[in-house]
């Protein structure tokens, strides 16, 4: 009784969890995504004002995936329809060709016919510039050393410090490969976030990192592109990928998005970021302007983005932004809320079953265990191509979900575990009935540590829960990766600070609860 | 009243232990019967066959003429009061709701309920104005014995099973709990069933006294019949080592 009860209410709560943007339109809409980077999202702006200018179909955003194998797997999944794309990634990250491909044109057309034979997604024509990798180094030190080639680096790769990103880092067309076609042997290599790289370079503690041919940051900081002399890095020439399905649903997109062709030279994408990343402009903003000059457009109003300036001080700006800080926090502690509730109606029932069958206690703890181990990032990774999930809340629920699961299980197990054996014993031979046995001994005096997994959790959630904004499931996550992205602190901390704050507010109540329904004396 | 008829436990496993062998055994209504032997004996697995916390393998037990397997389990153990060695009571419920709990399950009106607790308190000399709103952590070790026996008798049981009850207690309040028990004893007239280690204690409490060992009954007798006219070897060397050294 009381068990279908409780699936009933997480039934209840799944359906309450919304699938992110519902179409209310009759038409079905096409979902533009991007990764979680400027020019991705500048790109993902333009395809989506062209399509709302130019057709009838609605368009939807989900502008802020993680990185090229979560877009992908979205991708695919149907969860979004299109988005911008470079031939080298799908070369290398998606179809894992190992050989590195020389000529722009030829990979283009390998690219693309392998995406329609295997995934259903096509290549449209290029943008028409390529953003390859690029070696950037510290102005001062190149001109102390000489360098304009990689090749020269090999002189002095003992003395060479380099900050790359992740992505390039752990990539074989990225620093692998680089290291070996030139032979580079850096004294000291690290991954760090690529906004951050910028800022290492400046004050000196790195004098090497990746960069971007079109890269706005360029023009901000004092760094020289090395000239790439043996050819390692691959063409990087950037179309917008779509499924073949939206294209028969909507067959006006192809003759449309087609006008973007060869629109873009290298150059005017650099400017496009610089606007954004250098003078504060929104993404919408900086898309328009080009759509502008272009003639693309059919006469709509230009709109204008909610980006603050970045002239205001940080408290001026904080105050700007509560409104939003607290709709993103409301956001968060919702998801953070439902997550917690669930792994609540699962782990304690679950917590007391083990107690009766201890065989399977070591089994299942463990394997919640393992659960935990996974990197957060990549748990909500597995999610997106889950029937039912995709991009948005409910795969950020579903993974905060079993991260929550391992504290409330642990501590429900090991709390009814704790319950004095003699005051069971008593109770049972007084002729209490096993589930009043349950609730009025053994729960009443397990609920302090029952109370403390679920202190655990919910903080533990919180944390997680600022990655789901990887996944479009919004929260206090957004302001941080958009601010990792523009490399502006004071974006970053409009996140950081009420996560911090959340957190400590959130287990402060929790403790209130606790003593609320264990009153001392309880164990 | 209880009667024990060729009862026998086996406790399965990879190496099979027989803890009752065989045992016949009669407690008549209102007399205390002492069940007594070293540890290890099987006198503790008997007592939890009255009430069904372990199921005999073989023959049967009886309460009140039926055999205890024919009554539904929570009726029967609700029919007898137990009380276990440390209390066993309910460390986050005051006095008053331990001793009140079964009473409450039962649906009794709240006032009935109170007033039942109280009479119980003052039968085992505890004030309620005092002792009611305690916590048992708040109770020395004879106090909370006392509450673990008034909570016994709440719902009035024709029987009472005590396991050890005095067994963790010093002597001086052991004493004097053997005073309140041989009083109450006097006054509510029982039938009870004691397990315990102490002969002496076997000796002032019980109307009859039975020795087990090796998981059968050895002697069953007054405390006269174990002094004047052991049954073996085995029982006047038990009468004289633990006599001897309980007054040593």
């Amino acid at each position: 009784m009381r068990e279908s009860a409780a699936w009933g209410v997480v039934v209840a709560w799944l359906a309450a969890v919304p699938l992110a943007g519902e179409p209310l339109a009759a038409q079905e809409p096409v979902v533009v995504g991007s990764k979680a980077f400027t020019e991705g999202r500048v790109l993902a702006e333009v395809l989506a004002q062209l399509i709302e200018a130019r057709t009838e179909v609605p368009v939807e955003r989900r502008t802020n995936v993680g990185g090229t194998m979560l877009v992908h797997a979205a991708l695919v999944a149907g969860e979004i329809d299109l988005y911008a794309e470079y031939t080298g990634t799908g070369w290398s990250s998606v179809l894992k060709r190992e050989e590195t491909p020389r000529d722009p044109l030829r990979t283009f057309l390998l690219v693309k016919r392998e995406y329609e034979k295997r995934f259903g997604v096509t290549w449209l024509e290029p943008f028409g510039f390529s953003n390859s990798y690029a070696v950037a180094m510290l102005e001062t030190t190149a001109a102390e050393l000489g360098v304009t080639r990689i090749s020269d680096l090999a002189a002095h790769g003992g003395r060479l410090r380099a900050g790359w990103s992740h992505e390039f880092l752990n990539r074989e067309d990225g620093f692998q490969g680089l290291a070996a076609a030139y032979g580079l042997a850096i004294a000291d290599n690290r991954g760090m976030e690529h906004g951050l790289a910028y800022q290492a370079i400046r004050s000196g503690r790195v004098d090497l990192t990746d960069a971007y041919t079109t890269d706005g940051m360029l023009l901000r900081f004092p760094v020289r592109l090395l000239e790439d002399d043996r050819r390692f890095f691959p063409p990087y020439d950037c179309a917008p990928v779509v499924r073949l399905a939206a294209l028969e649903r909507h067959p006006e997109l192809r003759e449309v998005l087609g006008e973007l062709a060869y629109t873009l030279p290298a150059r005017r994408m650099q400017r496009l970021n610089y606007a954004v990343e250098e003078e504060g402009r929104s993404y919408a903003e900086a898309a328009r302007s080009f759509l502008e000059e272009e003639g693309l457009l059919a006469g709509d109003e230009p709109r204008r983005g909610g980006m603050a300036r970045r002239d205001a001080g940080f408290a001026a700006f904080m105050v700007a932004r509560l409104p939003a800080t607290a709709a993103l926090t409301l956001r968060h502690l919702w998801l953070t809320a439902v997550a917690v509730v669930l792994a609540i109606l699962v782990a304690v029932p679950a917590g007391i079953a083990l107690t009766r069958r201890q065989a399977l206690a070591g089994p299942v703890l463990g394997a919640a265990g393992v659960l935990q181990t996974i990197p957060s990032l990549a748990l909500l990774a597995f999610m997106i191509p889950l029937p039912g999930l995709g991009l948005g809340a409910r795969s950020a629920v579903t993974a905060l979900f079993l991260y929550a699961l391992l504290p409330i299980l642990r501590n429900t197990y090991a709390g009814i575990r704790e319950v004095d054996a003699d005051a069971v014993e008593a109770a049972r031979g007084m002729g209490l009935y096993d589930r009043q046995i349950l609730w009025r001994i053994e729960l009443p005096l397990a609920m302090r540590t029952i109370m403390a997994g679920v202190r655990t959790s919910a903080v533990i959630s919180i944390g997680v829960a600022t990655l789901a904004a990887f996944i479009g499931a919004g929260g206090l996550g957004d302001p941080i990766i958009t601010g990792l992205q523009l490399n502006d602190a004071r974006l970053i901390l409009s996140g950081a600070i009420p996560a911090a704050l959340l957190a400590v507010v959130v287990d402060f109540v929790l403790g209130r609860v606790e003593r609320a329904l264990a009153p001392a004396g309880g164990s | 009243m209880i009667r024990f008829e060729h009862v026998r436990k086996v406790f399965d496993g990879d190496d099979p232990v027989v803890a009752v062998d065989g045992v016949d055994l009669e407690v008549a209504e209102g007399e205390t019967v002492c069940l007594i032997g070293t540890s290890g004996s099987g006198k503790t697995t008997v007592l939890k066959m009255v009430n069904r916390l372990l199921e005999p393998s073989a023959g049967r037990v009886l309460v009140g003429g039926r055999d205890v397997r024919d009554v539904d389990v929570i009726r029967l153990r609700r029919a007898m009061g137990y009380v276990i060695q440390r209390g066993g009571l309910f460390p986050h419920l005051d006095v008053a709701r331990n001793v009140g709990l079964l009473c409450e399950l039962e649906g009794w009106r709240r006032e009935r309920v109170e007033r039942r607790v109280a009479e119980l308190l003052e039968l085992v000399g505890l004030p309620p104005a005092e002792y009611a709103r305690r916590r048992p952590r708040e109770l020395s070790g004879g106090q909370q014995q006392r509450v673990g026996i008034a909570r016994a008798l709440a719902l009035d049981p024709g029987v009472v099973l005590m396991d050890e009850p005095f067994g963790a207690l010093d002597p001086i309040t052991r004493a004097q709990l053997h005073e309140e028990f041989l009083r109450l004893e006097e006054k509510v007239r029982k039938t009870v069933l004691l397990v315990t280690h102490d002969l002496a204690e076997a000796f002032e409490l019980g109307d009859r006294i039975a020795l087990m060992d090796g998981g059968r009954l050895v002697q069953v007798g007054t405390a006269a019949d174990f002094r004047e006219r052991p049954a073996s070897s085995f029982v006047s060397d038990f009468v004289g080592r633990h006599l001897g050294s309980a007054h040593a």
